[in-house]
């Protein structure tokens, strides 16, 4: 299994291994597309906190940093998962078990239902335990603790006590990996009532809603793409939440909009660029969290442009975009002047060889393709 | 918990006195009558879904349960009305949630498989089978994190130490060395399946050697003798010496759940009949050398509560609809 370390760095981005720009984005983030300068819209809630002293730092370095401050303000935090003392792969709990010990930064065997297990035994005597799970495509052997167990155990107890446990995984493919270590699984999660799913798509929402989650007395898994890890964006100092169920407009628009699930923000705001050559306004918002799902702010958005495509990276079928499609269409059914469109990884595992890869996972045209479509405008 | 609990003195395990041996039998014949009561209902058809009882296991569930203190926790199985009972859980509430009342100890959400009393240390009927043993493993990290001497049971049967959970609890358990004790009911059956057909091994205590951790076997229906292997075990925990495996070989007297026959095509009648001559409850009256009065009363006693329960579960009101879309998330 590739490890990424400090000193194989190199290696990896020579074969075009993590993080690096196989894809049609770039590796850092410009702050007007992150909504720096377009103000988070939330139905209505409290715009979040003024984002003035800001500094460009990696996904990572975000997710580490919510790790490091929830951990020294909260010691019930616990941080449990394969080769995370040294950080030893993708690099998210690096310099915690230095910081905070070993008692509560601890190195597990490939026991993946065993750790989750545990985490939620944990998390039921009281404490706040983090489990990484190496690839999210694992996630699939803790199966049983996460949807028969902590999804279920306050309702099924009557409220007697809450599992305030969090599931942290890279998800997605672009690296190579083939179809056990590419998998986008969200849409599984988003069907269990009792567990809540974020997928972060810029380093600020990383930390604001990896704190989010680490505060929230619920199950949560964090879904993180494995492309974004060391993509730079403009993170606010000091204390930093997301509340989960606010979607974000990433760039204002007005003929169509644009829905991304994590990574794939990045596609639909290369698409808005564009499209945007062409003299087509796109906007691109990004639910952020997927349970709960903001839809009134989606829905907010194609009351306005009255067109709408939904772009992740699980498979088409029963995706997702499937899930978004339907619950906007409820929502905005009168101003809807085209089919909601769907782009999504094709329906068919995920190929290790790149051009295959690229074939089966969606990419910019793909989504240009489809705006055009909703559009009448000939592709 | 923020707050770390005191670290109790590591207790060598208690002689047990006469005073004791008389609780324990009093609570068996608690558990006995209440799952006789529960079968009875189920068969009228006014507990729903599905039942395990546990009759003829009496001695595993108090037993153990009385070598443990309030603040220890319990995590167990399908077949957990006896553990509930044995670790104080309130039997009113218990007898509202078979009932399907609004006061039941899960407001009618779970039902006999997922019985739980947070108040009284008790985590949790578990149904999915194996499935408690990571929790208690986590359980017993968050106790020796905050240090509070407290440890964690799990309740399990022959059937569950088949799965990957038991194996990657107790590796983990034991890597850790925490405080976790694994108590496997070996009641020879997972639903009809022998145990000599489902398990490699003829006693499943010799797993724990894989594991570099005790295991004992322990005759399942002698009280005193599943009581003292769990105090042993439980000074172990508390001092820190990491978890044990416990085999208790017992038997269910009855079906394996929901009007299964006591006997038919899996078991014979003899087989059952040879196991009823070892009745827990017998070997612990022999032991006491309870006279028939002494027997009468305790179940006088015993019957006065069970019936106050059913009383208080059926003058219950029941539970709403809207109330089934509560506590899905804190
Ligand atoms: C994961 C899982 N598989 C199967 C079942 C169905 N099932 C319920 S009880 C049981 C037998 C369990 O046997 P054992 O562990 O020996 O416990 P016992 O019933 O004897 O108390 C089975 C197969 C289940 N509840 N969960
Ligand atoms: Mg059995």
């Amino acid at each position: 299994m590739p490890v990424l370390t400090k000193d194989n760095h190199e290696e990896q981005d020579r074969h075009g291994g993590l993080g690096q720009a196989q894809r049609p984005v770039p590796a850092t983030v410009n702050n007007s597309m992150i909504g720096m300068s377009s103000p988070t819209r939330g139905s209505g809630k409290k715009p979040e906190l003024e984002r003035n002293e800001m500094r460009e730092i990696t996904f990572v370095d975000a997710l580490t940093e919510a790790h490091h401050e929830e951990m020294e303000r909260d010691e019930r935090v616990i941080v449990m998962g394969e080769d995370v003392e040294l950080a030893y792969v993708f690099g998210v709990t690096k310099g915690l078990a230095e910081k905070f010990g070993r008692d509560r930064v601890r190195d597990t065997p490939i026991s993946e239902l065993g750790i989750v297990g545990a985490g939620v035994g944990a998390a039921m005597a009281g404490y706040r335990p983090i489990v990484e799970i190496m690839f999210m495509d694992f996630i699939m052997l803790a199966m049983d603790p996460l949807i028969n167990q902590a999804a279920k155990l306050r309702y099924m107890l009557g409220g007697q006590l809450s599992v305030p446990l969090v599931v942290r995984t890279p998800g997605g493919g672009g690296v190579q990996y083939g179809p056990t270590h590419s998998q986008c699984l969200e849409a599984w999660f988003m069907q269990i009532p009792g567990i809540k799913v974020a997928a972060p798509s810029d380093p600020a929402d990383a930390k604001g809603l990896m704190c989010a989650a680490i505060r929230d007395d619920n199950p949560v898994l964090m879904v993180e793409h494995k492309m974004l890890y060391k993509m730079k964006g403009a993170v606010p100092e000091g204390e930093h939440v997301t509340p989960f169920g606010q979607a974000a407009v990433k760039r204002e628009g007005g003929d169509i909009t644009l829905i991304g699930v994590g990574y794939q923000v990045h596609n639909c705001l290369a698409a808005a660029d564009e499209l945007a050559e062409e003299g087509i306004s796109a906007e691109v918002v990004d639910p952020r969290t997927l349970a709960p799902l903001d839809t009134e702010t989606l829905a907010e958005s194609v009351r306005k442009t009255n067109r709408c495509i939904i772009v992740e990276e699980g498979h088409l079928r029963s995706g997702v975009g499937s899930e978004i499609s339907a619950a906007v269409q409820e929502e905005a059914f009168d101003y809807l002047d085209a089919p909601i469109g769907r782009v999504a990884a094709l329906d068919a595992p995920i190929p290790f060889e790149p051009r295959l890869e690229d074939f089966v996972l969606p990419n910019t045209a793909n989504v240009v393709d489809a705006a055009k479509k909703a559009l009448g405008v000939s592709v | 918990m923020a707050t770390r609990a005191k670290k109790r003195r590591s207790a060598k395990p208690k002689r047990l006195t006469k005073k004791d041996l008389n609780a324990m039998y009093r609570n068996m014949l608690r558990i006995r009558r209440f799952e006789e009561k529960t079968d009875e209902f189920f068969m009228a058809g006014r507990v729903k879904g599905a039942v395990h009882v546990s009759i003829g296991q009496e001695a595993c569930s108090v037993g153990v349960c009385t070598a443990l203190e309030d603040e220890d926790a319990i995590l167990t199985t399908h077949r957990g009305h006896g553990h509930s009972i044995a670790k104080g859980t309130r039997m009113p509430e218990m007898m509202a949630e078979l009932l399907g009342k609004s006061t039941g100890l899960c407001k009618a959400r779970g039902g006999s498989m997922h019985i739980a009393d947070i108040s009284k240390g008790h985590y949790g009927a578990h149904s999915i089978v194996g499935a408690n043993m990571p929790m208690a493993t986590g359980m017993g990290l968050a106790y020796q994190l905050e240090g509070s001497g407290r440890v964690a049971v799990v309740f399990f049967g022959d059937g569950a130490s088949n799965q990957g959970s038991f194996h990657e609890s107790m590796n983990l358990c034991a890597i850790w060395k925490l405080p976790v004790i694994f108590f496997c009911e070996n009641n020879h059956y997972a639903v009809s399946y022998h145990v000599e057909r489902s398990t490699a091994v003829k006693d499943i205590s010799v797993r724990a050697q894989g594991y570099d951790s005790p295991g004992v076997t322990v005759d399942g229906m002698d009280v005193v003798a599943v009581y003292e292997a769990t105090a042993e075990a439980v000074r172990r925990a508390r001092e820190g010496g990491g978890p044990s495996l416990i085999e208790a070989k017992t038997y269910r007297f009855f079906g394996h759940s929901r009007g299964d026959p006591q006997f038919g095509p899996y078991r014979t009648k003899e087989e059952v009949d040879e196991w009823r001559k070892r009745d827990p409850l017998t070997i612990a009256a022999d032991m006491l050398k309870l006279t028939e009065a002494q027997k009468k009363a305790h179940l006088k006693a015993v019957d006065k509560e069970l019936n106050d329960a059913i009383d208080f579960a059926e003058g219950s009101p029941e539970a709403t609809l809207e109330s089934a879309l509560e506590d899905v998330y804190a």
